[in-house]
């Protein structure tokens, strides 16, 4: 019996000793350490068009990387349906990688939790100083008024692909300037099966993104200057209902469009069943589907006056990737010195080549590498008329809870429900009551 | 490898749970051997079984229970030994039905009740008719029972992924059929979004589960002695007859277990509608899994996610008790 | 068609004609999916997102060849095989012991044993996720043992996952294995191991065989834990598959092919044991 009771308070001692170390939230409460200098993980975000493709693009970079510093890297390419998981866990446990790129909307929710090394002008100056970078890049970094949680490693904005040939055929002269213009054209695109334009209705990131470009043309803010959700003004309700009526009331969108998530937007545009198309560098995929460069334009996204610019005049938000250093690494001097390697002018030219997206790096963008006319529609969008998503920590739950309500505007929309200010109002006011009050 | 008759008299150990053992079925050998050196051994057999579920399913539960009761938000994930205590916060939030985020649960737990019901219900019944039509050897039943193991073996997001493509509204199969083939809708329906999705995730449900009852309920069936069918024949039962009066009674032991596993893994599947709609799920297929998911790594609140999570075990736990009580007595006093 | 009845009655027509009806319809119900997998993985990207036609205007297998540049499926298949197959065995193993020693001895704590084992099926996966992964964190750091991001972690996890319902399945077999049979063994100088691998164990392999295959088929599917304890060395089948699906572009016709590909070995094994699996499954479940 006495064994028996042995055991038993073993089997208790052990289950208390797991539960409080668990508890202590591991080790991640320490800062990181240059312990291991020879060695980096790298987690890398999936930008090509498989995770192999990828890996035979970073691979022979990080060679080189090697070959200067003596540092080796271990390179993971982690899908994008894994990678916001595997940071949230690896930021609970305090064991993740070194380096990690992050996409830029997450910045502010990720630099809330603290897990990501800051870049204060001391860091910054260790890889060739902060105005490297192109502004609207850097401002999808993190939170105003603190240091950057990241770097842009990559950047990308919206543009409006258009199928030359549909244009052509419905006497369409050019590519729409205004949304009143585009509604136009898409009427005439519209007929005999085929569509003016296509979204991705059941993606909530991909309406949140259009969302957002309404609401600033509308002059609208989603957050408060002190970082309060605000989605139920009058202007954020007419911006979201401007966009959804594109196919509610325009109908310019087929009402199929309201499910679609997995790109089918694309695809429906490489075949020529939709005339337009809002996306960010498509080329490569539409390239894929079979469709030539030469079949398609691409022009600035519309905005209301006709004329992109700033303020009213946005019509991007600043896509992109930022590259992080982990706090907890053990090989902070490599980490930097790594980020360092990436944003080099050489290294971005080489990078954003092979991803079809426009360097943040001012030097490389120049490049004459990224001066097609395609390219000069997407550098001037990031340089004059992009702006980044809201920089608040509560930005993820922004996205969901904005970006299913447009959802379910969509779904509204495609069966045949009426879609009203009423109506928009309701679903934005719900989205609201779902973001953490405190 | 046909079983042996005298092997099929056991008690599931279902009723091990909520009856204690009877006197004499067990403890053969230990009464046979040296007391002293034998006292020890079942504890030594149990206690791998014993070390992983402590490591992997209890101690971790107790730690989530913990952590329904912190403020668990991105502010606090990094180092959430110093999160600071939300009190009953968490659980207060969760069933605060007039409010947003306990509407939305509630919602969302009685949409996954009406849905294990219904899938529960289809796939027993489904597999059951399958089994009994299958009863009798005839040819090419090999082969279709092979076919119908299928979708058991396929991976899930392999399997899930497919009803996607065919659920589509403008290029899926299943519109293609009914709209442009039969006709039968007006305009094509949507499936991945708005109220059918329900029955989209319904189907997929029940595509997956029903040959887990087939395989079950075949196996119950090959056990049910002939001569009651005889004798039942010999009384002028019909086949209806011989299948109310005799199989159904005798697969109820099968049944009882059968029924409770499905339910318990029908309620708790993630999958199913994580493939099917991704991070947010259609209010009419928002499943309490997901929804529970959807709070904690999407929203970046574990807090409240796990609050939802202990009460969901709270109330499966009750169920099963229940249950458990209501079959075993029902089971008791029926000869 | 030559039957050979169970039941002694004879099948009536009617009977004969609703078995028809309904075995037609649901071979069609299961085979449609798999007739579409089948189908689409032959044709090009472009046709597999066009509209849905049954025959294929064009064939190709290019899908069957991209399927490994795209992710490195080898590299997932093998893992995946690898940690359901020791997930499996290792589930087995420590399942019969439990088994055993409930079926075959009294002991305190027998019943608190057996509720134990049946609640941990009612736990929501979401709930132990994060702890489960800061406890394999902690290990790793405490005594250098990487629980994370490697195979065994992942192992340790499926086989526990499995293990209820294994332990609750093998209780009620080895209890139909008479007890004659053992007590004979033990007579005959066996201990009481030597009785449950040369008596009880052999009487039971058709409902080890089911538990196994239970076993396997959850390791085998199990896409919320892989997603977050694997990487890319690590990472199984049931995650792997979703990398068909990139930011820009769904392979569909891939996703297709690489699902047939890696489910044929799978469904073939499965097919094997059938035939035990009915026999295990009865008796493990009957009264």
């Amino acid at each position: 019996m006495r064994r028996i009771r042995a055991a038993a308070t073993g089997a208790v001692m052990l289950s208390l000793a797991l539960t409080a170390s668990a508890c202590g939230g591991g080790s991640s409460t320490g800062g990181g350490s240059n312990d291991s200098p020879e060695e980096l993980t790298y987690w890398a975000s999936n930008q090509g068009a498989g995770i192999e493709i990828d890996k035979k693009v970073l691979r022979p970079e990080l060679d080189k990387f090697e070959k200067q510093t003596g540092i080796k890297v271990k390179l993971e390419v982690v899908p994008w349906s894994d990678l916001l998981n595997r940071i949230l866990t690896a930021t609970t446990s305090g064991q993740g990688p070194d380096v990690l790129n992050i996409g830029n909307t997450w910045s502010a929710s990720l630099q809330a939790t603290g897990a990501l090394q800051p870049w204060d002008a001391e860091q910054f100056e260790k890889i060739g100083g902060k105005d490297r970078f192109v502004d609207s890049a850097l401002g999808s970094t993190g939170a105003a008024g603190q240091d950057p949680a990241a770097v842009p490693l990559y950047s990308m904005a919206y543009a409006l692909y258009y199928n030359k040939q549909m244009f052509a055929d419905a006497g369409i002269d050019g590519p729409p300037a205004t949304w009143d213009e585009l509604a136009a054209a898409g009427k005439k695109l519209s007929k005999d099966g085929k569509w003016g334009m296509g979204v991705e209705g059941s993606n909530p990131a991909e309406n949140i993104h259009h969302a957002f470009v309404f609401a600033e043309q509308h002059g609208a803010d989603f957050f408060t200057a002190d970082g309060k959700a605000d989605f139920t003004s009058d202007a954020a309700v007419a911006a979201v209902k401007r966009y959804v009526d594109l196919m509610a009331k325009d109908k310019v969108i087929a009402p199929g469009n309201a499910e679609y998530a997995q790109n089918q937007s694309v695809s429906d545009f490489a075949k020529g069943k939709t005339g337009m198309l809002l996306w960010q560098s498509a080329s490569a995929n539409l390239e894929s589907q079979g469709m030539s460069e030469d079949a398609y334009g691409i022009a600035p996204v519309p905005v209301r006056s006709g004329t992109p610019g700033t303020g009213k005049q946005v019509n991007s938000m600043v896509a992109g990737i930022n590259l992080a250093v982990f706090k907890n690494s053990d090989n902070l001097d490599g980490a930097t010195e790594f980020v360092k390697f990436m944003t080099s002018d050489a290294e971005q030219k080489i990078l954003n080549t092979a991803y079809s997206s426009i360097p943040p790096v001012k030097a490389a963008q120049e490049d004459p590498a990224f001066g097609s006319p395609a390219d000069a529609v997407l550098k001037d969008t990031l340089a004059t008329s992009a702006v980044a998503l809201p920089q608040v920590p509560d930005e993820s739950q922004f996205e969901t809870a904005v970006g299913t309500a447009v959802k379910e505007l969509f779904a509204d929309a495609a069966a045949g429900r009426e879609v009203t200010t009423g109506s928009v109002k309701a679903a934005l006011t719900k989205a609201q009551q779902q973001m953490p009050r405190k | 490898m046909s079983p042996d008759p005298a092997m099929t008299a056991t008690a599931p150990a279902a009723e091990a749970a909520v009856r204690k053992s009877s006197p004499g079925t067990a403890g053969g050998p230990r009464r046979r051997t040296g007391r002293s050196r034998r006292i020890g051994l079942p504890y030594l057999l149990l206690l791998p079984a014993l070390l992983f579920e402590l490591l992997v399913h209890l101690v971790p539960m107790v730690i989530g229970i913990v952590m329904s009761f912190k403020e668990l938000t991105q502010f606090y994930i990094r180092d959430w030994g110093t999160a600071p205590w939300a009190g009953l916060d968490n659980y207060s939030v969760s069933v605060d039905f007039d409010a947003p985020v306990g509407e939305a649960l509630l919602h969302s737990f009685l949409v996954t009740i009406a849905f294990t019901l219904l899938s529960v219900g289809l796939c027993w019944l489904t597999g059951t008719a399958a089994a009994v039509f299958m009863q009798d050897t005839f040819r090419g039943r090999g082969l279709l029972r092979a076919l119908f193991l299928v979708p058991y073996a396929l991976p899930v997001y392999a399997a899930v992924i497919t009803w996607v493509f065919m659920f589509q509204h403008d290029n899926g199969l299943v519109n293609h059929v009914l709209h442009d083939q039969l006709g039968i809708t007006g305009k094509p329906p949507f499936w991945l979004i708005g109220d059918n999705s329900f029955v989209a995730l319904l189907t997929v449900s029940v595509w997956k589960g029903w040959p887990f009852a087939f395989l079950i309920v075949t196996a119950g069936l090959q056990n049910i002695p002939r001569e009651l069918y005889e004798a039942a024949a010999l009384d002028g039962a019909g086949m209806i007859q011989q299948i109310r009066r005799i199989t159904l009674p005798s697969l109820r032991p099968v049944n009882q277990v059968l029924v409770l596993v499905l339910f318990l893994w029908t309620f708790n599947d993630f999958n199913t509608p994580y493939v099917l709609f991704g991070k947010t799920a259609p209010e009419a297929a928002d499943l309490i899994s997901v929804h529970i998911y959807q709070a904690s790594f999407v929203t970046w609140d574990f807090g409240t996610g796990s609050a939802m999570s202990v009460l969901l075990l709270l109330f499966l736990l009750v169920v099963t008790g229940v249950y458990l009580v209501l079959t075993s007595r029902r089971r008791r006093t029926a000869p | 068609m030559s039957t050979l009845p169970r039941s002694p009655m004879a099948p009536s027509r009617s009977f004969l004609r609703y078995r028809r009806i309904f075995l037609t319809l649901l071979t069609g119900f299961v085979m449609i999916p798999v007739y579409v997998m089948i189908s689409s993985s032959l044709k090009p990207l472009a046709d597999v997102t066009g509209t849905f036609r049954w025959l294929p205007t064009e064939l190709t297998i290019r899908p069957y060849i991209d399927i490994w540049s795209t992710v490195p499926l080898g590299r997932y298949f093998v893992n995946s095989l690898v940690v359901a197959g020791a997930a499996t065995v290792c589930s087995v193993v420590i399942a019969v012991f439990a088994a055993y020693a409930v079926s075959r001895y009294d002991f305190r704590g027998k019943r608190v044993f057996t509720v134990t084992v049946l609640s941990t099926q009612m736990f929501p996966g979401i709930l132990f996720l994060l702890p489960l992964f800061l406890i394999y964190v902690n290990i790793g750091n405490a005594t250098g043992i990487a629980l994370f991001g490697s195979r065994g972690g992942l192992i340790l996890t499926y086989l526990t996952f499995s293990l209820p319902f294994s332990v609750w399945m093998l209780i009620g077999y080895f209890d139909s294995v008479p007890r004659d049979l053992d007590e004979a063994a033990l007579v005959d100088g066996c201990g009481p191991l030597g009785a449950l691998f040369r008596v009880v164990v052999p009487a039971a392999v058709p409902g080890i065989v089911a538990v196994a295959v239970y076993a396997f088929m959850t390791a085998w599917g199990e896409v919320l834990f892989a997603s977050v304890m694997t990487n890319d060395t690590t990472r199984t089948l049931a995650v792997g598959l979703q990398g068909y699906s990139t930011l820009n572009d769904v392979y569909w016709n891939q996703i297709m092919a690489a699902s047939l590909v890696v489910s044929v070995p799978v469904v073939a094994g499965f097919l094997l044991l059938q035939r035990y699996l009915v026999a295990g499954l009865t008796a493990g479940a009957v009264k």
